[in-house]
């Protein structure tokens, strides 16, 4: 054996260690977050980068969203701090959302990282914090001016001084200071715990620098997905999607064009700037874009520079998916996490039988602003609380498999229980179950939606704040599956309330939900007729489905409701 | 009784895994231990064989035996393959569908083909009542009785033999879930019932209501084999009393494990770490990582003050590689592991990446590794373990099986070597790397997880692949010693010799330090100490019984609690200067930083009872006297050193108390080899183990 050979071994080693130094990295800031969407939802990212700012490896987290844009900041940052100015002890911020992660919300925090006194890379990471001052996480705002504190690119730490002016100013900016100075901790801590074991790694390899290491997971990955690639027809499509919007509706157009070497997906005819606070900065636009395309493409592939340079992601100049700066962009999910099923419309086209049909998308997040009755002096001592949950819809169905019930895509967050939920304020959740007869019809049956009815304890009122797409334009169906059902949002009364915005439901009050269920695929009447059957046992569709869309006879019916009084499973 | 002294007591320890029924006769300080096939039609015939052999071994009768603590796969594997009974959940209304959602997420990111896994209990299966429970325990609605007594008349229609019962907040108020039981029981009496206050009284309706289910559909199978098993037991002669290991690492009655079977879930593991912890104590040692290697997983563990960590939910059944969210969450006391698929049998190839992946995927017992020579195709760590000169291609497992180098290497090359423009042994080293690498990677994650740094640690490898590998692991963990005991291929059914009775009971119970309650506290832990010793006292009236004290606490407003251990002075005289010290200091412990001016809650308050452990005496630990006489050498790959050395092979049964043999070694026995690294050398201790430390410089 040669020590060539030898070398490659250790660098595969080295490859597979840096992945898991930056899940432990991950791990860390999952554990020490404050934020819900960091801790019970997993809405961060990080990574280690390379001397000049390349991307090396990634936590697989739950947010495809900070996909490309974590790979792009680093970059950003040396540019603005200057590499003369990078110290030992030094520890970078920024919430920039053109050159962090898209919206205020999100802080990032890169560490330079030495070994022997030199510079040999860094470490990021990103977090979504629980407030950030300005008008809240809403789509209010008429400029990013009024969505909060905007921190540019800085120093947090200098050669291991905390900068304490700096976090004096945070903490008189936001509501809940305590919290969001900890996580600002919290993205520090967990950049430390990667640096840590990346020295660790590199006396073990007698390493001096990052550079041979670099070139080998780079080389690696941009020849697996180039290999990819070129495996594809090389043709293209164009796709589309109308969405809801938030007063007025909004188009969403792609041009996709698979060339030799890389694959281009531009954005243009998309609808211009949103008044409101959904517009996207290009950052985001391009990692769920990317998403999308490595899923279908190159799932096997860890996300670095590499493997992300062949997707080239473009938007016009202030369209609503590459709004600049002073555009209003708190709530960019909205539109962002529609962007995949946009792109799988035009991939459908290239590569058919590869891509499932549109689903719920965005996710169905509400947030419930409680406190004690106003309307007459309540009976007993009252409480305020801000409650967020993530919930969501049903997803697409797939070219051989049914859509997933109640499961975000393209987000991968997770729900709260229930019972976590109502301790955190006086709020009641009635119901959160399937919601039978809203996945698409298809010879593969989209994804159920969920119903949800949301109220408060005796004696409080609330500002019930939606945050809800596909009212209006539900899942599309594809090769002849139906679509999946929209959302709905009414009253106990059934008084029909806004998809978005913030809406009052007074003592007594409550809220009923129906989110939407995913797009079926391929013709009904191709459906094996066991799933049509167990389908129908399991109450995912009803009777009345079951006949009239699929075609089960008044014998199949009672045939199943007798098995199913028998105890039998189908 | 034949040789033996009246005095001493007979114990057999026996362990159903997957492939081999274990049994471990121990008297005074003799042990005889066997392995036999387990038979899955009838389990109890694999445990009366081996029972027959030991005591045969020992020339005793199964008259002589005064108890036999046993652990199984059975209820774990009654999961993974669905053959549990006819179940039906009630649950609260509009909560029916709570087990199927789940998290609502993927637990793989880029797969657009995932298939996430089905419940234990489809759809039609699933009734609800109209009845719900607040946050603070109070009945916004009350259930109605005659609802429950038509709803019973449904189930008994049905024909289910076993019924959970999950409902809202009931681990704060449990009493609809207990009226649900009394009609259950007047009306069908025959069905088995269980109650998710009583399986698992924690907070979290998704863990809470699959644990209970779980319970339940596991139930009838369960109940039914330990009556056969006790009776057939009866019937050979041996009326002794019979305990079973739990998750928890302790052992409970026949009667407690038949009643609560989700308790007895990767019980042979648990096992696995008591044994490991016996080595610990015996050694004095109080930061150790136990190892245990298998033919297709490994499994590692944190053991600090000769104690295994715990933790309050785990996860069975997993569908996709072993991935985190991809089985079913099972909340109850039991012993924190990682299982990662890497065995022996574990697969490799490579990916489009030109990377060498290893696992999950394993060759089964047939064909098995290429090596074998029965028709595999696809090179096992087994064959690249062979290929590096690891293995004695003719003293493989006692002899029984003659292992084929050129088989193995011919698979590496094709499968491997080609694609990486690498030869044979290259691959190998390859793939050894990359799955202890994966094992190192395994186990320094669970290590962060846990707030620990494992340069402290001593390893404890046992099972059959764990000596072949440990060294090299030792070596990428920075971790200096190594100790390998004897038995190690019977290591569970030996740790449930070691195991105490003991039983933890827990409750969800919120409390801000700023709102603290020293009196509300004393109240709860007293009811949770009542309550686990109880149990541990129906096992053993007589017993002495020690109560270990838990809160976990948190930042208010994080989501990620922290054990904090207390002393029963703190727990029962509770102060809340203590409990905010106690937190900070194990808070910093874990993420090195406090956080100042934020509010702290406790969320779950545990209180474990067992009895009294043995003290262990030490171990006479053996200083350097002598080389151990080298009976011949062959070439092994040394990876540290990226290349083959001349190393020694001597046989462990001729090795001496003091013996020292100097890396780079194999230490042969019938069931494994133990791999000594150039740079470390073994001293056999005077307990049998081998205790593999770092070599001098210069040495």
């Amino acid at each position: 054996m040669t020590n060539r050979l030898a070398n490659n071994v250790s660098k595969q080693v080295m490859w597979n260690r840096l992945i898991s130094i930056v899940e432990e990295q991950a791990q860390a800031l999952v554990r020490t977050a404050f934020s819900t969407s960091v801790r019970e939802a997993g809405d961060l990212s990080a990574g280690v980068y390379d001397l000049d700012g390349r991307m090396l490896a990634q936590a697989v987290t739950g947010t495809p969203g900070h996909v490309n844009a974590m790979a792009d900041a680093v970059g950003h940052f040396i540019r603005r701090i200057g590499r003369d100015n990078i110290f030992e002890g030094d520890v970078y911020i920024t919430n920039d959302p053109w050159q962090g992660t898209g919206h205020l919300h999100d802080i990032t925090v890169v560490s330079p990282s030495f070994h022997n006194s030199a510079l040999i890379g860094f470490f990021a990471c990103t977090a979504h914090v629980v407030d950030i001052g300005g008008r809240g996480f809403t789509a209010d705002a008429a400029s990013v001016y009024e969505e909060g504190l905007y921190i540019p690119i800085m120093k947090l730490t200098e050669r291991g001084e905390l900068n304490k002016p700096f976090m004096h100013l945070v903490r008189g900016n936001v509501r809940e200071p305590d919290q969001v100075v900890g996580d600002i901790h919290a993205l520090a801590t967990c950049n430390q715990i990667g640096h840590s074991r990346l020295i660790e790694m590199m006396l073990e390899f007698e390493l001096d620098d990052l550079k041979e290491i670099a070139s080998f997971i780079l080389d690696n990955s941009r020849d697996a997905t180039l290999e990819k690639i070129a495996a594809l027809p090389r043709n293209s499509s164009t796709g589309n999607m109308t969405i809801d919007g938030y007063d007025t509706p909004i188009e969403l157009h792609v041009t996709l064009q698979i060339h030799a070497d890389h694959v281009t997906c531009d954005f243009v005819g998309s609808s211009g700037i949103d008044k409101r606070g959904i517009n996207v900065p290009l950052v985001y636009t391009q990692a769920y874009a990317c998403y999308a395309l490595k899923c279908a493409i190159a799932p096997d592939i860890p996300n670095n520079a590499a493997s992300l340079a062949p997707f080239v992601i473009t938007a016009p100049t202030n369209s609503i998916l590459n709004a600049l700066r002073p555009a209003p962009v708190a709530l960019r999910h909205v539109i962002g996490h529609m962007i995949p099923d946009t792109v799988y419309n035009a991939l459908d086209k290239i590569l058919p039988e590869a891509v499932p049909a549109e689903g719920a998308g965005t996710l169905c997040n509400f947030q419930v602003s409680l406190r004690p009755r106003s309307d007459k002096p309540a009976s007993r001592q009252g409480q305020r609380a801000e409650v967020l949950t993530f919930n969501s819809g049903g997803a697409g169905a797939r070219p051989s498999l049914d859509g997933m019930d109640a499961t975000a895509f393209p987000s991968g967050v997770m729900t709260m229980p229930v019972e976590a939920t109502e301790h955190t304020g006086p709020i009641i959740i009635w119901r959160k179950e399937l919601r039978p007869d809203s996945g698409g019809v298809g010879k593969y049956r989209g994804g159920l939606g969920q119903f949800m009815e949301v109220g408060a304890t005796d004696g409080h009122e609330f500002d019930f704040s939606a945050m809800f797409d596909r009212v209006k334009f539900p899942a599309r169906g594809r090769q002849g599956g139906g679509d999946g059902a929209s959302t709905v949002i009414a009253r106990e009364d059934n008084s029909p309330m806004k998809g978005k915005g913030k809406q009052f439901v007074p003592h007594g009050g409550r809220v009923k939900l129906e989110f939407p269920g995913g797009g079926g695929y391929g013709k009904p009447s191709d459906r094996d007729r066991d799933l049509v059957k167990r389908d129908f046992a399991r109450g995912y569709i009803s009777a009345a489905v079951a006949q009239t869309e699929y075609g089960l006879s008044d014998a199949d019916i009672r045939e199943i409701e007798t098995a199913i009084e028998r105890g039998e499973t189908l | 009784m034949s040789e033996f002294d009246k005095d001493q007591s007979a114990r057999i320890g026996v362990d159903i895994g997957g492939t081999f029924t274990d049994a471990v006769l121990e008297i005074g300080n003799q042990q005889f231990s066997t392995k036999v096939l387990t038979t899955y039609s009838a389990p109890e015939d694999a445990i009366i064989d081996a029972m027959q052999q030991v005591c045969d071994r020992a020339g005793i009768t199964f008259d002589d035996i005064d108890q036999i603590i046993h652990g199984t796969t059975l209820a774990t594997n009654a999961l993974i393959e669905r053959r549990g009974a006819k179940t039906a959940l009630i649950t609260s209304k509009g909560f029916r569908d709570v087990i199927e959602m789940r998290t609502e997420s993927r637990f793989e990111q880029y797969d657009l083909n995932l298939k996430l896994p089905e419940p234990l209990l489809p759809r039609q299966q699933r009734y609800v009542v109209n009845e719900r429970v607040g946050a603070s325990g109070e009945i916004y609605i009350a259930l109605d009785r005659a609802e429950v007594e038509d709803l019973a008349h449904t189930i008994k229609a049905a024909g289910y033999t076993s019924v959970a019962v999950g409902l809202l907040h009931s681990y704060l108020n449990s009493s609809h879930e207990e009226l649900i039981r009394d009609v259950l029981n007047q009306i069908i009496p025959d069905v088995m019932v269980s109650l998710s206050c009583e399986v698992s009284p924690q907070m979290r309706e998704y863990e809470r209501f699959n644990t209970v289910v779980a319970n339940a559909y596991i139930k009838p199978l369960m109940k039914s084999y330990l009556t056969r098993l006790k009776q057939r037991l009866v019937d050979e002669g041996a009326s002794c009393n019979v305990f079973l290991m739990h998750s928890g690492g302790g052992i409970i009655s026949v009667e407690s494990a038949a009643e609560f079977p989700v308790r007895l879930v990767e019980s042979g593991p648990a096992g696995g770490a008591v044994f490991a912890a016996t080595i610990a104590a015996r050694y004095g040692l109080d930061k150790v990582l136990s190892f245990d290697m298998g033919g297709t997983t490994a499994k590692i563990c944190l053991i600090n003050n000769q104690t295994p960590k715990t933790s309050r939910v785990f996860e069975v059944a997993r569908t996709y590689r072993f991935k985190k969210g991809s089985g079913m969450p099972i909340s109850i006391p039991v012993i924190d592991m990682v299982e990662i698929g890497a065995g022996g049998g574990s697969l490799a190839h490579v990916d489009s990446m030109k990377q060498i992946r290893v696992g999950p995927e394993s060759a089964s017992s047939e064909p098995g590794p290429a090596c074998y020579g029965l028709g595999g195709l696809r090179p096992a760590v087994t064959d690249a373990d062979l290929v590096l000169g690891k293995l004695d291609p003719g003293n493989f497992a006692g002899g029984s099986i003659t292992l084929n180098a050129r088989e193995a290497e011919k698979v590496l090359r094709s499968e491997v070597g080609e694609l990486l423009d690498m030869d044979a042994q290259t691959a190998a080293f390859g793939v050894v790397e990359m799955v202890d690498e994966n094992m190192a990677n395994a186990a320094r994650v669970h290590a962060v997880e846990n707030g620990e740094d494992l340069a402290n640690y001593t390893m404890i490898a046992f099972g059959g692949a764990a000596p072949l590998h440990a060294g090299r692991l030792c070596e990428k963990l920075g971790i200096s010693r190594l100790l390998v005991p004897v038995g190690a291929g019977v290591g569970s059914a030996i740790g449930f010799l070691r195991a105490p009775f003991s039983f933890e009971a827990n409750r969800s119970f919120y409390m801000r330090l700023s709102q603290f309650k020293p009196a509300l506290i004393k109240t709860l832990l007293t009811e949770l100490q009542e309550e686990a010793t109880q149990f541990v006292l129906s096992c053993d009236s007589r017993a002495k019984v020690e109560c270990q004290f838990k809160v976990y606490m948190r930042y208010c407003g994080q989501g990620w609690e922290i054990p904090v251990m207390l002393s029963p002075e703190q727990a029962m005289h509770a102060d809340e200067k203590i409990f905010r010290m106690l937190f900070e200091n194990d808070y910093k412990a874990f993420f090195g930083r406090t956080v100042d001016g934020m509010d702290i809650e406790s969320t779950v308050w545990a209180v474990n009872a067992s009895t009294s452990s043995t003290t262990i005496p030490r171990a006479n630990e053996m200083k350097y006297c002598g080389t151990s006489q080298v009976e011949s050498t062959r070439s092994i790959f040394d990876p540290a050193l990226g290349q083959s050395q001349e190393a020694s092979v001597i046989k462990r049964s001729v090795m001496q108390p003091g013996e020292v043999v100097k890396g780079p070694a194999a230490i042969t026995e019938d069931e494994t080899t133990i791999i000594v690294p150039a740079s470390r050398e073994a001293i056999m201790q005077s307990d049998g183990c081998i205790d593999l430390t770092e070599r001098k410089a210069n040495d």
